[in-house]
């Protein structure tokens, strides 16, 4: 645990944790509210986003290719409401429809146009490039306090700690209405809560952090981040409160072991090369679930069918 | 365009014409497959069931080469995908049984964490010593390029399979879809049923994985189905419309990409069925949005006519410029606004009825006749002449409307 971990692991650790944490904590609301696949929505819309900011733009750079994800989730947010009340169709089926479309459109543009020449693909996209956000300039632990070491940390780790720490703070700030809206919609109403506002709010937070992670992490930790710890936070606790700190120690637990196991697990069956560490953050985020979904001491519903009760 | 009507009229290749119809019948199973999710509002576990075939296909890609195969026939692909697709549908169905968390939640989980699972053992077949270029990346996004005739062959041939299942067990299918319980009480097997419909779409999904791709299968399995639903009430009809609109994605979709260079097969096809998505939404008669629009604007027509008539028969003033331009389009006010001749009688005609309607009301208490009462309705759609004569006697002889009094 000396230079080298410092040099290439720990940022990438440190993103991929925040990564999570930020995906995860709007995660709790989302599987509460029957709206956990708004997160799977959301990364499939974020590829013709950035595609199309990119030919707009003609760089690859960081501010256009996020207000381009921004934007497109917020564009599908509205087309599957659209969808939805025009054509009267069930929440799920607007949804399905609405991402498969742009995200083909995605794909198909990313086809025609001529990006051979810069690093733009479907594969980078999904699975990030986590392993590659090193710190050049660390040689150790001390480069800590060392300002001309920090001033060299991948761009990726204060952009995603910033996002993390906003919606640590909106969730601070809105937690009281949030909670309400989300277990009784009827009941906030009444209180004078703007529900349907905070609804959006809450898909807008989800789809800032989405494309903050994607950014750095590509997007299958973050469908996997939105789902997995929550969900298992879930059968921990009955509280709310509890439920999301669970949520977040899943989380830097999935982040933290996926990266290790990714980056040093082959070596411990003799193999030299490592595996994709996005692919192993959401495979431990899921063993994490599996664990609580068989353990967990509030695994079932209150009032279950009979089956299940007499044969747990 | 003319590579397009040459790839429309199978002209452009033995094997371009063989993707054309692969693609055509997988278009019509997942079309007819997914209607039975989608009815039953199950639409996104098929999202779950795509994305859990990647680990099956590396599984099997490293199981064939360590048995010495090539790893690359697409049949031992399709199995190992099958048997992982089934292995996440039985647990999205545990955790939704089993667990407090709810489908979606179980969907999400699923498909994210499979995926993840595919993605290391992606990472792990690229680094195996073999060294070949296994090319399994072509799954996610389909690649019809290249495809070899004996592939083309298992696609048709899947494809039209499925295609036959659908057709064999349409009654009972349907039947479950539309309302489940009933279903049961007439002695159909549900849990069979059920069976049969998550096989049917697993089916679709693998045959699909060469052609349209593991993340975009799911696009074929919603958008015809949901499509289908503007054109007609009927579940049976539902069914062959979108197995038509499915298989005509399928197959345009395919002679546009066989036409075009850089133009992936998946994406191309999944916007073809978006398209005619877009149209339907628009343009069905009935649930379209532009005949719903034309029959809200007639409502509202009625609305403003019948109220203007009412105000014109008890005169007062009208100062709604909608119901004047109403009044005055039907000839029934003078651009000074004062009734003409058809307009009093027809505003003594709605008064009356208005007043019919009110003795009705009070003498049939039930929402047969009362409930019915809107404003708008014509009384006489409602009561027999018999009745209305009875309701008449008691009202007096009529009154004429405006200045003649």
């Amino acid at each position: 645990m000396g230079a080298e971990f410092v040099q290439l692991s720990l940022t990438p650790i440190l993103i991929g944790t925040l990564a999570a944490i930020a995906c995860a904590l709007p995660g709790n609301f989302l599987i509460l509210r029957r709206q956990a696949l708004v997160g799977d929505a959301i990364s499939h819309v974020v590829l013709p986003g950035i595609v199309v900011a990119f030919l707009l733009t003609g760089v690859i750079a960081t501010w256009p290719m996020m207000l381009g994800a921004a934007g497109a989730a917020i564009v599908a947010v509205i087309l599957i409401e659209a969808v939805r009340r025009l054509g009267r169709i069930e929440p799920g089926a607007a949804m399905g429809v609405i991402f498969t479309a742009m995200f083909a459109a995605g794909v198909l543009i990313l086809e025609q146009s001529d990006t051979s020449s810069v690093h733009i693909d479907v594969e980078h996209a999904l699975y990030g490039n986590l392993e590659s956000l090193i710190w050049f300039a660390a040689d150790g632990w001390q480069s800590l306090t060392d300002a001309a070491a920090l001033a060299d940390l991948p761009p990726e780790l204060p952009r995603i700690a910033a996002v993390t720490a906003l919606i640590v703070v909106l969730m601070i700030v809105f937690w009281r209405p949030l909670k309400l809206s989300t277990f009784d919609e009827g009941y906030a109403a009444t209180l004078g809560i703007p529900v349907s506002v905070l609804g959006f709010g809450l898909v807008i937070v989800a789809a800032v952090a989405a494309v903050a992670a994607f950014d750095a992490v590509g997007s299958i930790i973050v469908i996997a981040m939105f789902i997995c710890p929550p969900a298992a936070a879930r059968m921990m606790t009955n509280r709310l409160e509890r439920q999301v700190l669970w949520s977040v120690v899943f989380a830097a637990i999935s982040a933290i072991l996926g990266y290790v196991f990714a980056g040093y697990g082959p070596g411990w069956f003799g193999s030299d090369n490592a595996v994709s560490a996005a692919g192993m953050i959401a495979t431990v985020s899921g063993v994490i679930l599996a664990l609580a979904a068989l353990f967990g001491p509030h695994r079932s519903r209150i009032g279950a069918p009979r089956e299940a009760a007499i044969k747990s | 365009m003319s590579e397009f009507i040459e790839a429309l009229l199978l002209q452009s290749g033995y094997n371009a014409a063989l993707v054309g119809i692969g693609a055509a019948l997988l278009g019509i199973a997942a079309g007819a497959g997914g209607t039975f999710m989608f009815l039953r509002k199950r639409a996104l576990v098929s999202e779950a069931v795509a994305h859990a075939t990647l680990p099956g296909i590396g599984i099997a890609f490293i199981v064939m080469v360590a048995f010495g195969g090539d790893g690359r026939s697409l049949f031992g692909l399709m199995l190992g995908s099958a048997v992982a697709a089934a292995i996440g549908l039985f647990i999205v169905e545990w955790i939704g049984r089993r667990t407090r968390l709810a489908e979606d939640t179980a969907i999400g989980a699923v498909l994210s964490v499979a995926f993840g699972i595919g993605v290391v053992i992606l990472t792990v077949i690229q680094t195996m010593s073999s060294g070949r270029q296994a090319g399994l990346e072509d799954f996610l996004l389909g690649s019809t390029a290249g495809m070899l005739l004996q592939d083309a062959i298992i696609i048709g041939v899947g494809g039209a399979l499925a295609v036959a299942v659908v057709f064999l067990l349409r009654r009972p299918m349907t039947l479950v879809a539309f309302d489940a319980e009933y279903a049961a009480s007439s002695g159909t097997n549900v849990r069979l049923v059920d069976f049969a419909m998550m096989g049917l779409v697993m089916a679709v999904t693998v045959v699909g994985l060469k052609v349209v791709g593991l993340i975009l299968i799911v696009a074929l399995l919603i958008i015809p189905p949901v499509t289908a639903r503007f054109w007609t009430e009927r579940t049976d009809s539902v069914l062959w419309i979108a197995g038509a609109i499915g298989g005509a994605s399928g197959y345009v979709g395919a002679a546009i990409s066989a036409s075009m260079p850089d133009a992936p097969t998946g994406p191309i096809i999944v916007l073809v069925s978006f398209a005619l998505f877009a149209a339907s939404l628009f343009f069905a008669p009935n649930r379209g949005v532009v005949a719903a629009a034309f029959r809200a604007r007639r409502f509202q027509v009625r609305v403003h006519r019948r109220q203007g008539l009412l105000a014109l028969a008890r005169g007062e003033a009208i100062h709604d410029p909608f119901t004047i331009r109403v009044l005055r389009r039907e000839g029934l006010i003078r651009p000074d606004r004062v009734a003409t001749e058809p307009g009093r009688a027809q505003a003594a005609k709605a008064l009356r009825d208005e007043k019919r309607w009110e003795i009705a009301r009070g003498v049939y208490q039930d929402d047969s006749v009362s409930g019915r009462y809107d404003g708008l309705t014509p009384i006489e759609t409602v009561l027999t002449q018999d009745e209305i004569a009875e309701i008449d006697r008691r009202i007096g002889p009529p009154v004429a409307v405006g200045g003649a009094a």
